[in-house]
């Protein structure tokens, strides 16, 4: 099984406020709310760090779920991100530049 | 034999941002003087020119989706019934429409935003008065009470809109302006301006309380309710960090109200 690389999209705009993070489309102003495991993603989503290493690190350390469901559920939700153009997602590792981070207040 | 014709012209300033336009139409520029009385001055300084070509559009729909693009530094701002460009190197423009106050409105409501995106400001659908030298905003979709709670305003508070709020960051805080640009009370806002004390989400409701709003839904309200056309990514970002910082230096709270004139007892 390949391994999956996330990345932010730099053409979104990204603000963490009060615990919440919100995203919004640069291409059609549409507003995103990300939950919990989203938001994780997003933040994990360093170009360089496989899917199943965040997953290890930051979900299944969080939250009591077993590791192949997890892992299951991370990348269906990568995807979905991806398909909103949040996220962009490859097999290999992705290259940064004026990756978006979400300014936290 | 050429008639010259006279090029005729008048400024109109909505919060503090001079506005020129140009045309040969006497009778469009008493129409416009008529508009927007209050808003316009004599000064002979202008941020932004526009020559007016009077003239009817093949297709001529005010409903028709506007599209406001970027390109080669110039901006393109296209509706049913209007089509203009405006260039900020330069500052000046060109608009042609037929001659009808409601598409320069629409024009002069799109420039305003692209200039106040660049500078962390904004227009937003909602009311705003001063009272006690403070401004206050009150946010709504159609129907939450924008029209009603400037209906009950007191004789001590002065109308800035009833519809679409001017707000300029100045320093560490936020200005309203008056603004012309008027919903269902069909008032023009008086012309003057100051520092915005809160801005409130209206609610009917069966009793007059303000409670707080988590910052969270704050931001989300402030970015439901910003007037925005671009379709360029650099302004929709400026444009979505400029809610952020607006929430972090006004208060947001929600106002639900019985619509009779003790709500403003407690707007001060």
């Amino acid at each position: 099984m390949s391994r999956l690389y996330l990345s932010r999209n730099p053409r979104v705009a990204a603000r963490s406020l009060d615990g919440e993070m919100m995203i919004m489309s640069g291409r059609d102003s549409t507003l995103f709310t990300l939950n919990k495991t989203a938001t994780i993603l997003w933040q994990a989503a360093d170009g360089a760090t496989p899917l199943d290493e965040i997953v290890d690190r930051r979900i299944c350390s969080e939250f009591e779920v077993e590791r192949n469901e997890a892992l299951l559920d991370a990348e269906s939700l990568a995807r979905e991100l991806a398909g909103h153009e949040i996220l962009q997602i490859s097999d290999e590792p992705i290259p940064q530049r004026n990756s978006p981070t979400g300014e936290i207040r | 034999m050429t008639a010259e014709v006279e090029r005729l012209s008048l400024v109109i300033e909505i919060g503090g941002m001079p506005v020129r336009v140009n045309t040969t139409d006497p009778g469009f520029v008493a129409m416009l003087q008529d508009r927007y009385a209050g808003y316009v001055t004599e000064s002979d300084r202008a941020e932004v020119e526009f020559d007016v070509d009077l003239t009817p559009l093949a297709v001529s729909d005010p409903d028709a989706d506007v599209r406001v693009t970027h390109r080669s530094g110039r901006w393109s701002l296209v509706r049913g019934d209007f089509r203009a460009e405006w260039s900020p190197a330069s500052r000046t423009g060109r608009i042609r429409q037929s001659a009808n106050p409601y598409s320069i409105d629409a024009v002069l409501r799109i420039v305003h935003t692209l200039v106040l995106a660049r500078q962390g400001g904004f227009l937003m659908h909602s009311a705003s008065a001063i009272r006690n030298g403070k401004a206050f905003l009150f946010a709504g979709v159609s129907g939450a009470g924008k029209t009603t709670i400037s209906r009950l305003a007191p004789p001590d508070a002065t109308l800035l809109t009833d519809e679409i709020s001017y707000v300029r960051k100045l320093g560490d805080g936020y200005i309203a302006f008056g603004t012309p640009f008027t919903g269902e009370l069909a008032k023009i806002g008086e012309n003057v301006s100051a520092p915005i004390a809160a801005l409130y989400l209206l609610a009917k409701g069966p009793e007059n309380r303000i409670d707080p709003v988590a910052p969270g839904e704050a931001a989300r309200s402030v970015l439901a309710n910003m007037l925005f056309f671009a379709e360029d990514e650099e302004l929709v970002q400026s444009t979505f960090h400029s809610a952020f910082e607006f929430v972090s230096r006004v208060p947001v709270s929600r106002l639900t109200f019985v619509p009779d004139t003790r709500v403003w007892e407690m707007i001060r």
